[in-house]
């Protein structure tokens, strides 16, 4: 009973990590991918400008 | 500033996450009836308890937005409201993994979890209308009106264990039962823990608002580029 209680303690603890890391992961993709389109933007704007 | 803040929340919610796991693992003793497995509850609950305040403060932002029609009460509802999902996914899951073994099943049909569900899933709803409605005003008109609604449900999930006979264990914090339900030291603990998992909570909310804010910049050098 006791080494399963631990096991199942572990998943727990390791999903809710896992959770959390998941979603900081595509957190961090989702930043780096508005990062570079607002700089194409920026320079799309500024040939437009120019034009 | 927006940088620094984050990671000042960041970095004072992961030691006192550190602390906190000294504690839970090598410190507080094993619970007589549940054994090691207790333990879930110090993110079990935490993770329930960030999950809720959040979508009420979501909900106070989106009475905001419809009081005042300020998108930035908008952008910042759906920045709470993502992150609370995350709690909430959390919750269901740490809880699910305890009922296993305390219960020997992974679910059962109570309220308590049947409104936590229905909670994730009205919520998650409302981020993918989110993702459905480009045009902004319409887009936060309707994602205020399904917070309150969901809030709703987010009532009927933190006062189930009171109103009704459930499977799930009831209220063991003190400000709820007035004391004797659980030990102060492991209290004390759970307490802790809530705060380091709001200040990582914070953090999380701050950087998706922060992209909120550049995607609503990146629309409008769009607009600039097109005119």
């Amino acid at each position: 009973m006791d080494a399963r209680n631990f096991t199942f303690m572990f998943y727990g603890f390791l999903a809710a990590w896992l959770i959390v890391l998941v979603y900081v992961v595509s957190l961090a993709r989702r930043g780096a991918r508005l990062s570079k389109e607002l700089e194409d933007v920026k320079h799309l704007v500024a040939t437009t400008h120019k034009n | 500033m927006r940088e620094k803040l984050v990671i000042a929340f960041a970095v004072i919610g992961a030691i006192l996450l550190a602390y906190n796991l000294y504690n839970i693992f090598l410190v507080l003793p094993d619970e007589v009836a549940q054994g090691y497995m207790y333990r879930i509850i110090y993110f079990h609950v935490p993770a329930a308890i960030v999950g809720m305040l959040g979508y009420f403060v979501a909900m106070t932002l989106s009475v905001l937005y419809l009081a005042g029609g300020d998108l930035r009460h908008d952008s910042l509802a759906a920045s709470i409201v993502e992150v609370s999902v995350v709690f909430s996914l959390v919750n269901i899951v740490t809880g699910s993994i305890w009922a296993r073994v305390q219960w020997g099943i992974w679910w059962t049909w109570d309220y308590r979890l049947t409104s936590a569900l229905v909670c994730v899933l009205i919520f998650s709803g409302y981020l993918m209308l989110r993702r459905a409605i480009d045009e902004p005003t319409q887009r936060a008109r309707l994602s205020a009106a399904l917070t309150i609604f969901g809030c709703v449900d987010v009532v009927i999930v933190w006062k189930s264990i009171e109103w009704f006979r459930n499977n799930h264990p009831g209220p063991v914090l003190s400000i709820r039962t007035g004391g004797g339900k659980m030990d102060p030291a492991m209290e004390h603990t759970l307490l802790l823990n809530m705060l380091a998992i709001l200040l990582v909570g914070v953090a999380l909310v701050l950087v998706r608002s922060w992209q909120e804010s550049t995607a609503r910049e990146i629309d409008s050098l769009r607009r600039t580029a097109h005119v």
